[in-house]
């Protein structure tokens, strides 16, 4: 039985599920995107030209929950299905756009460049813990209108796993697409096993911006998956009491189905977020509070009252270094984004409100993670008897005794997660032994193990060539003759 | 008498009462008490001892927003007042707000203009995805003192310096002074750019626009 958390009852599901959709009627959502209004306006909605606000009517909006799929899958480099979309499936990926990174020398953050977004894909790359990659953090040594479709190449070049990114513009996104058409080997094959998934935003309240919705359009039609990620931040852009946030949550996730659907039918979208409180003192987003992750449960129900795939922001802290606050918060929320059954849990490796990166807190955090796989697993019925075969009659009533059992040797990798080096479980005398190295510490040693063992997986040599000219195009484009140079990447 | 009036004006201010402040700020008219003294002895008090409170963490957001709001709604009854006496409240400055084009990110500017309005700023906030064409137009429009661009994005950032240089380009500094600031504005960035200033938060900000009009020790 996979353990569940659950903050609302049936209910209430339906009480934020009806005031949802009043609010789509009334005071309706604001449209900033003449193609989206279109069709909203061709299925029924009423448009008020003057402000862009679409009172979007129910039963629009039930008919395109009708049409989006139940679950779909990502697939990896090999084409495997690694990334389960739907019911109760639980993945976690790093955290996604960071525009710093935590030098673990000199605890500076960063400006990050190419060589920053690759240590942290080649340490998620072998973490098991991650099933996709992210577009960790854009590179500033590129030009700024292709920081975002570069980061999506450098995924594709280093990473087999599937791909949690993002566009910044209308325009990008289309670029983006093109990329992962190319290493599919065309437009239809990237439909039918797409390889990444992308984030975009309504914004809050109760707006989808032309960006957005733009966004969603392009990739409904390209059918390339779209993870919505509604952001209301309670008591600055959305209401300040929870069930307030999450019923505005579930308006702009609804509306930006219905326009997502009407662009293309069928096309894959998630029910996502980045749900958060607004700190009264400091007047911050903390990604790291413990109502922040109540949010996202809340929401992620609501979604699974409608049987839609789910996705959420936890497992991030807004400390600024790897310490004791970045532990907590990042393990705490990641438990309960577990436990919601939320299926790509984003926001791991990251520090400050979503700023920073770090690649020494991946590798910690990948254990809060396999901590809460553990817990997912929950408590397995192994044996026959529950216990009573464990006493044979010979039983003398020892404690290292079980330890000589057979079943022992077998069964206890089944019900005991292994840590890494990071968790330390030393006798006092060995700790001090190996240095009294602290968790930051075995931490470093672990990324540079990692970096050491990690190998480029083998990319089709005809279509990373042409992966890499298009890039290059781009950067041409905007002004610049050359890209970063690569290691373990010769262009022809 | 009056002293009693300017302990009442102050303290709802600090509930964030813009009723009782509309309130109060007729009945001064009524008692033909002077419109200048009745902001600075009375409601401005409430303003300053909130904003205090705030930076010592001893109050919270919502508490300020709301006493700014209720510091517009006393002005906005005494400012005809003073008209009517030729006289002006003195302004510290005009500033055009805006989050630059392609960037929809909202929050941070809001806050900044909430903060500037409450400290006695006349702010015209644009609102987001805004060309510099747009915010230099109604800088010009409304003479303003300072404009303040807000950029959340590494790749909306440039367009920060795009507005500088066409201040620049038509002699428009420094008559018009630029301050600038979202979460990837770094101190670097800002001396790149040749901004006039920049903060990492609202408080901040109004301190760097006091520093810009000339007007530091207000
Ligand atoms: C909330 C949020 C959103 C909301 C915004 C809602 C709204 N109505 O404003 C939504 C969901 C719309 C959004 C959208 C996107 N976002 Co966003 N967003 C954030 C987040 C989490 C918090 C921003 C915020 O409101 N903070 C709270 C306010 C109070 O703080 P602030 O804005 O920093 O402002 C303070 C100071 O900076 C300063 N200040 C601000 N402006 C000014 C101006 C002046 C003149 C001065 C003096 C001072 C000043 O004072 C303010 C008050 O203290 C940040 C993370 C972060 N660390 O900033 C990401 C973040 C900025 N977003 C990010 C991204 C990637 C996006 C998207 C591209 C995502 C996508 N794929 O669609 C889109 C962008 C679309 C676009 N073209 O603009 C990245 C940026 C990455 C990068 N390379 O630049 C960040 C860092 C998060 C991340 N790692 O992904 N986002």
């Amino acid at each position: 039985m996979q353990p569940k958390l659950l903050l609302l009852d049936d209910n209430l599901i339906a009480r934020i599920l009806d005031e949802a959709y009043q609010l789509l009627l009334k005071p309706g959502i604001k449209v900033n995107n003449d193609e989206a209004r279109e069709l909203l306006a061709a299925a029924g909605a009423q448009i008020d030209p003057e402000t862009n606000v679409a009172h979007i009517p129910e039963q629009i909006v039930r008919k395109a929950l009708a049409t989006a799929p139940r679950e779909f899958y990502l697939y990896d480099l090999d084409g495997n299905p690694t990334v389960k979309y739907g019911g109760d499936a639980v993945h976690f990926d790093p955290g996604s756009s960071g525009i710093a990174m935590l030098n673990p020398e000199t605890l500076e953050h960063e400006t990050t460049e190419t060589a920053h977004l690759l240590k942290l894909i080649k340490v998620a790359e072998q973490l098991p813990q991650y099933d996709a990659q992210s577009t960790a953090v854009v590179c500033h040594d590129v030009p700024q209108t292709i920081q975002d479709s570069y980061r999506l190449y450098l995924a594709l070049m280093y990473s087999k796993k599937p791909i949690v990114t993002g566009a910044f513009t209308n325009k990008t996104v289309i670029e983006m697409i093109d990329m992962l058409s190319i290493l599919a080997g065309g437009k239809e094959a990237a439909r039918e096993k797409p390889r990444a998934i992308f984030d975009v935003c309504p914004a809050p309240p109760l707006i989808w911006s032309n960006f957005g919705a733009g966004n969603l359009i392009e990739l409904a039609r390209a059918g390339i998956p779209a993870e919505i990620v509604s952001v209301p931040l309670s008591g600055a852009a959305a209401p300040v009491t929870m069930l307030g946030t999450v019923t505005q949550h579930t308006a702009e996730c609804l509306a930006g189905i219905t326009i997502h659907q009407l662009a293309k039918a069928g096309s894959p979208v998630v029910w996502g977020g980045a749900a958060c409180i607004f700190d009264m003192k400091k007047g911050a987003t903390p990604m790291g509070s413990v109502e922040t992750a109540m949010l996202d449960c809340s929401y992620a129900q609501v979604a699974k009252s409608l049987g839609m795939p789910t996705h959420a922001y936890l497992g991030s802290s807004d400390s600024k270094l790897v310490d004791a606050q970045a532990g907590l918060e990042s393990g705490v929320t990641a438990m309960i984004g577990a436990l919601s059954g939320i299926n790509m849990i984003s926001g791991s490796g990251m520090l400050d409100f979503l700023s920073c990166h770090s690649a020494e807190k991946l590798v910690i955090d990948a254990e809060g993670i396999a901590m809460a796989q553990r817990m997912l697993e929950g408590v397995k019925v192994l044996t026959e008897t529950l216990a009573t075969e464990f006493y044979d009659k010979n039983i003398n009533f020892k404690g290292g005794d079980f330890l000589k059992q057979r079943v022992t040797m077998n069964l206890f990798r089944k019900e005991q997660h292994m840590p890494s080096n990071v968790i330390d479980r030393d006798s006092m005398r060995d700790w001090k032994k190996a240095g009294s190295l602290d968790t930051f510490e075995r931490a470093k040693i672990m990324v540079t193990n990692l970096l050491a063992s990690y190998k480029r997986p083998e990319l089709d040599p005809s279509k990373e060539q042409l992966l890499h000219a298009f890039m290059l195009d781009l950067c041409k484009k905007a002004g610049v003759e050359s890209l970063p140079v690569l290691e373990e990447f010769e262009p022809a | 008498m009056s002293e009693e009036l300017y302990k009442q004006m102050a303290q709802c201010i600090i509930e964030g009462e813009s009723e009782v402040a509309i309130e109060l700020a007729k009945k001064s008219i009524e008692l033909n008490m002077h419109p200048l003294e009745t902001i600075t002895k009375g409601f401005v008090v409430g303003v300053n001892y909130i904003g205090d409170q705030f930076g010592a963490g001893e109050a919270f957001l919502p508490e300020l927003v709301m006493a700014g709001e209720a510091m517009k709604a006393a002005v906005a009854v005494l400012e005809p007042e003073l008209l009517k006496l030729g006289e002006a409240r003195e302004m510290m400055g005009r500033v055009v707000l805006a989050t630059v084009e392609g960037d929809i990110h909202e929050i941070g500017k809001t806050l900044v203009g909430t903060m500037l309005s409450a400290s006695g700023f006349e702010v015209v906030d644009l609102g987001v995805d805004q060309s510099a064409e747009k915010i230099i137009g109604k800088a010009l429009e409304i003479d303003a003192h300072i404009i303040g661009m807000s950029a959340l994005l590494t790749t909306t950032m440039v367009r920060q310096r795009e507005v500088i240089e066409e201040l620049d380009k038509e002699g428009l500094r420094p008559r018009i002074k630029v301050m600038v600031g979202g979460a990837p504005i770094t101190r670097a960035w800002v001396e790149k750019i040749k901004a006039d200033g920049y903060s990492e938060d609202a408080v901040g900000a109004v301190k760097i626009a006091k520093e810009l009009v000339g007007k530091a020790d207000q």
